[in-house]
């Protein structure tokens, strides 16, 4: 029992993640009918700007101490970040220890700039073109974005760890009177997604632009004649995406070392989450992510691995097929987008 | 024109012609030369450095291409001359090869065996390479070795730490200076022994694929002769980025020891998210929980940041070495490029050094001369002690190094401690040890 | 001739002059000149220009005339490459067998495949076969390893059984891979002045393989059966109304194209007998997917341009490094040759895929068709100076 609830709160934290990359990716899908090939490069970039506020926070000038020897035995070079210097150490280390966070402030500005300017400077020329030219072309510039980062960050895994505080594990199981440990990272991501996923839903449901935008993702003509200029919207839409993944990305680099390739290794994965969820829709997208997590999981539980071997290497595709087999259009799909 | 019979001939004829940059220009001359797959004839030799320069491991490949620069550098006689001082033999004159100037191509091994025997081969076909060297993997390791076999040149491996690359699929033209997984289990299982005592409980999570099947067999029958159980051994997807759903069931397995049979980007993953989970802290069957990891990377481990802290592994070599030897490349290394080098980058240089030195030997770069040469050579002064390049399997046999996260680090190359350098007799075996059965070295090929 | 118009018969013969002249074309630098580098005119990379050529050949039967955007393609030519090491291991080492079993256990494979994936449409189509694709995948590298050999890829060992054959020669190494005794890496080497240039057997066995399937492909462009996929491309729905069941053609499409691909899978394995499951990951089907579009999908030219474009990048450019650069700066002077190394040298070697993904979104941003579009340009450019120049004279001279 501990060990199946144990797993569906594993699922649930994959398919947080899962489920915010399918939601951004969705929106894009939905509103601008892109097939954007770049929207894992845009999670690994959010995940970069984690890197970098934690790199910008450890700034650090050197002293060099005579005591100590580097490896050539020269005298070693001890590095103190300068905001150690200035709020003292106790201080200064606790900024730096909450590079994460803090990573979160800084990211949503520059994410909602990337889409922007990704949007207005290249998509936005290929909303009329066939999807394999919009394969192509954000294929490209997936390929250009991570080899830009491998140039400045390498291509190893950089360590981003937690605030110390938020990086033990905690009890989950003892409100039900059973013993489950859990990361508190994680169990903060699940509630961060959870938050975003709401705000989103909230923002297009109860928002006036929201609305708008809803109208304009039905009928996107239809609202144009009504002289309003969905357009310029679609572009916001496109920021927010953009800003979306981003932070899943910021979060997420606790939990796994960001590397140059991570959003390829997502790619694959948010496009079956957002077919199976079905095409153009939020919702279906959302319980696409969190079903596959927990399904994945399971899948890789011992008991089912000695019954299937080699289960955990497919469950996601098995799942992807059965379900588009027995639900023409994924699980929430409507009729008709991305069908030719 | 020069018309030759549908043969082996023809291919090294093309591959010398190409590669000595036409050192020849007329067409006679170099038809009747060619005795070897790209003999060089002209006042220079080609070697090709085939490493991953795209992908999870482009910075090992990097840190290898470095390595190799600084090799053909003093090969050359450039530089302080590194490990040409300290090395055991002295037929190296820092004139090159045979007197021949040393020459190099590289190549994107991309960690995919298909596009690293692409690279290979067009080095072998384009630029007339006479050894290929380098790689990040065992799988690229074999695939390239067997290429080298067919086309009749020498390959130095790089890094690769499956059984299999000198067990079952080694071959007569392929040499591994790194050590292997069964040599991982021999070094660690005593160090294991003293630390975590002779009763305890393992378990293994495995990359689900050769190499990591090779070595948690290794260290499984290490540890199992130690007198530890082994509880269960679970394999995980290659492609798999989040290991918490493989990491959550050890918790309550009653295991106090994991194992973690990952590499690269998987076990910097596999150990974060290890330590998440609290596996440091708790206390199984009255002992402290431990994880150990058998083979450790510094470039990757760095990855994992503090969380390598105290935890045990073994290393083919690190830069803290105090040997003459291991001085004298971190000092050439250091000054050239401002970081110390890597075990990639150690393991890289030696093999050329090796090879040179064997040529040099041999008096001839004919691959099988140079297999002769290599074959039951004992040296010493490349940073590991005395070494032996066994015949019957072209393994080499030396010290290996058993380290630990260290709890201090005093700069971002500080990360791992030497805890013991196990003696090359500890993890010596006999050639014919079932690991390593299956396999035939068959013969040099020359490509005559 | 052949049965085609004067234009196709036209196509047939320039692609053939091109590859059969190709050790010529691809070698246009003297081999010690610094723009040797530049060179692809080896054995190894003219095969894998041919090979990638039929398979994304075949994509486009698929592709460009249904509309099918298929991302699991790579899955055929990864089974194709097995079938035909298999029939090495086991029966002997001509080519021909392997060849013949890689295009027939691909075709199941792409039967199988098809059949259920063309139930569904559009991005559903595309997801089904991708996740069938990478399913096969990860089993050929971890659970299948008895078949596969996983990670190390399958390859020939001395103890193959090897019905119709030796397991070892006499002097104890594999056997290699043969048409009639006649060995594929057999290179026939032609030297001019300061030029090299090799004549590889294996690579014209796949230049006339390629040759075929090129005519192939034209004819069914230009067949009925060719008709009524375009007609499914341009409107399913209406040729369903009409009482037309059009998934038999699109199977027939799409198991042809899988043929394809295990044509190219086995061929490679013919050259190179080695088959790894990396073949068949979803970065191989994207990268035929890439090729097609990049050349001018539903052109017949297009993805062979477009497989020549992204293999060269791949060989040639990654081989490129600082050394090189270094040698053909270097009459520059010092702080001037520094300067442009540095600056170019974050696109070569290890910076090749930079590279390509900028020529990426440069050809599909400035050539709407891909490559063919490029050279219709030029062609119409050509044509246009022509015309002018024709018609300059001709506004002098009254009409009569």
């Amino acid at each position: 029992m501990d060990a199946i609830l144990l797993q569906i709160l594993n699922g649930l934290d994959k398919g947080s993640a899962y489920a915010l990359i399918a939601l951004g990716l969705t929106l894009i899908f939905g509103t601008l009918g892109v097939v954007n090939f770049a929207h894992g490069a845009l999670f690994m970039i959010g995940a970069f700007c984690a890197v970098t506020v934690q790199r910008l926070l450890s700034l650090s000038y050197e002293v060099v101490d005579e005591s100590q020897k580097d490896f050539l035995g020269n005298p070693l070079k001890v590095k103190t970040p300068y905001v150690e210097s200035w709020f003292g150490p106790e201080m200064g280390g606790a900024i730096i220890d909450w590079a994460v966070p803090i990573a979160i402030l800084f990211a949503i500005p520059i994410m909602v700039c990337v889409g922007y300017v990704m949007e207005r400077g290249l998509i936005k020329h290929f909303y009329k073109r066939e999807h394999a030219d919009q394969i192509l072309v954000t294929f490209g510039l997936a390929i250009v974005l991570q080899e830009v980062i491998k140039y400045f960050y390498g291509a190893n895994p950089i360590q981003t760890p937690s605030p110390e505080a938020l990086s033990g594990v905690a009890n989950v199981g003892a409100l039900l009177g059973m013993d489950i440990v859990y990361p508190v990272w994680r169990i903060v991501y699940f509630f961060f997604s959870v938050v975003i996923i709401g705000a989103i839903f909230s923002f297009l449901q109860f928002t006036t632009f929201g609305m708008v935008v809803r109208a304009g993702m039905a009928d996107r003509e239809t609202v144009g004649l009504l002289g309003i200029n969905i357009d310029r919207r679609f572009t916001i839409m496109f920021g927010i995406a953009a800003a979306v993944a981003g932070l899943a990305g910021v979060m997420y680099t606790p939990i796994n070392s960001p590397n140059y390739h991570m959003g390829m290794d997502f790619l694959v994965l948010s496009f079956v989450v957002v077919v199976v969820g079905g095409m153009g829709s939020l919702p279906g997208a959302v319980l696409a992510g969190f079903l596959l997590g927990i399904l994945e999981s399971f899948a890789s539980m011992n008991e089912i691995k000695s019954i299937i071997p080699g289960i955990d290497q497919i469950i996601i595709y098995v799942v992807a097929i059965i379900i588009l087999l027995t639900r023409p259009r994924g699980l929430m799909g409507r009729k008709g987008v991305m069908e030719e | 024109m020069s018309k030759s019979a549908f043969s082996r001939r023809g291919v090294l004829k093309s591959g010398a012609l190409a590669g000595t940059g036409l050192a020849l220009p007329t067409i006679f001359t170099a038809s009747s030369a060619a005795a070897f797959t790209n003999d060089p004839t002209g006042s220079s030799v080609t070697l090709g450095f085939n490493v991953p320069q795209t992908g999870p491991y482009a910075d090992e490949g990097a840190d290898e291409l470095r390595a190799y620069q600084l090799a053909v550098e003093h090969l050359n006689g450039g530089g302080d001359g590194g490990m040409m001082n300290t090395f055991s033999s002295k037929e190296l004159q820092g004139n090159g090869i045979l007197g021949k100037k040393v020459e190099f191509v590289t190549g994107d091994t991309q960690t995919k065996s298909d596009a690293a025997r692409a690279s290979a081969k067009s080095m072998i076909e384009k630029d007339g390479a006479v050894m290929i060297t380098g790689g990040s993997s065992s799988g690229v390791a074999i695939a390239v070795q067997g290429l080298c076999q067919e086309a009749g040149v020498i390959f130095m491996a790089g890094l690769t730490h499956s059984n299999d690359t000198t067990g079952k699929d080694k071959k007569a033209n392929g040499f591994r200076h790194f050590f292997n997984g069964y040599m991982s289990g021999a070094a660690l299982a005593p160090v294991l022994k003293n630390l975590y005592g002779t009763d305890r409980n393992a378990y293994h999570l495995t990359a689900d694929y050769t190499w990591g099947w090779t070595q948690e067999e290794s260290i499984a029958a290490a540890t199992e002769a130690l007198g530890w159980n082994t509880v269960n051994k679970v394999r995980t997807p290659l492609a798999a980025t989040d290991f918490s759903s493989y990491i959550a069931p050890v918790l309550n397995s009653g295991a106090d020891v994991l194992v973690l049979n990952h590499y690269g980007g998987n076990m910097v993953n596999s150990l974060t998210n290890a330590v998440q989970f609290g596996l440091r802290e708790k206390v199984v069957n009255g002992k402290n929980f431990e994880i150990v990891v058998p083979l450790y990377s510094r470039l990757m481990a760095k990855g994992a940041g503090a969380n390598v802290k105290g935890i045990h592994g073994s290393t083919n070599w690190h830069w803290s070495l105090q040997d003459e030897g291991s001085q004298a490349f971190v000092r050439s290394f250091g000054t050239k490029y401002g970081f110390p080098p890597s075990q990639a980058a150690h393991t890289v240089y030696c093999q050329t050094l090796l090879y040179a030195d064997a040529v040099q030997r041999a008096g001839s770069f004919n691959p099988c001369a140079v297999v002769e040469a290599l074959e039951d050579y004992e040296f010493d002064g490349l940073g590991n002690g005395k070494t032996l390049y066994r015949g019957e399997d072209h393994q080499c046999f030396k010290d290996v190094l058993v380290v630990r996260g260290k709890e201090n680090p005093t700069s971002e190359f500080d990360l791992l401690e030497v805890v013991e350098v196990t003696p090359a007799a500890q993890v010596t075996y006999p050639a014919d040890h079932p690991m390593f059965a299956g396999g035939a070295l068959g013969s040099c090929n020359s490509g005559a | 001739m052949f049965g085609l118009d004067n234009k196709d018969t036209r196509m047939l013969l320039v692609v053939a002059v091109l590859t059969l002249c190709a050790p010529f074309i691809l070698n246009p630098f003297p081999t010690d000149s610094a723009m040797a580098q530049f060179n692809a005119g080896y054995p190894d990379l003219m095969q894998r220009f041919v090979i990638f050529g039929i398979f994304a050949i075949g994509f486009n039967i698929l592709f460009g005339l249904t509309g099918y955007l298929s991302f699991g393609h790579a899955a055929f030519l990864g089974v194709g490459s097995y079938s035909a090491v298999w029939m090495f291991k086991l029966l002997s080492m001509n080519v021909i067998p392997a060849i013949l079993l890689a295009v027939v256990i691909s075709g199941l494979f792409a039967l199988l495949i098809g059949f259920v994936s063309l139930r569904r449409s559009g991005i559903y189509f595309s997801i089904l076969t991708l996740a069938f694709a990478q399913m096969s995948f990860n089993l050929a590298y971890s659970v299948l390893t008895p078949i596969t050999n996983g990670e190390t890829g399958l390859q020939l060992t001395l103890d193959d059984p090897r019905i119709l054959g030796v397991s070892a020669t006499a002097d104890g190494s594999i056997p290699v891979t043969s048409l009639f005794g006649l060995e594929m890496r057999s290179t026939f080497e032609m030297v001019v002045g300061p030029w090299a240039f090799q004549f590889n057997a294996g690579y014209y066995l796949a230049a006339f393989i390629l040759l075929a399937a090129f005519y192939l492909s034209i004819r069914i462009f230009r067949s009925p059966f060719g008709m009524m996929l375009r007609a499914v491309k341009s409107n399913q729905q209406r040729m369903n109304y009409t009482g037309l069941n059009t998934k038999p053609y699109t199977l027939a499409a799409f198991v042809i194209s899988g043929m394809y691909a295990g044509l190219a899978g086995g061929l490679m394995a013919s050259m190179d007998p080695l088959a790894g499951a990396e073949r068949m990951q979803w970065t191989a089907s994207g990268e035929v997917v890439l090729m097609t579009i990049l050349g001018g999908a539903g052109t017949l030219i297009g993805p062979v341009l477009g497989a020549g474009f992204i293999k060269y990048f791949e060989n040639i450019f990654s081989k490129i490094n600082d050394n090189v650069l270094h040698g053909w700066f270097s009459f520059m002077p010092d702080g001037l040759e520094n300067f442009v190394v540095f600056v170019i040298h974050p696109f070569i070697g290890k910076g090749w895929h930079l590279t390509l993904g900028i020529l990426f979104m440069l050809v599909v941003v400035f050539l709407p068709g891909g490559l063919v579009e490029g050279g219709q340009r030029i062609a119409k450019w050509v044509k246009g100076r022509k015309n002018k120049d024709d018609a300059t004279p001709a506004t002098k001279t009254p009409a009569e």
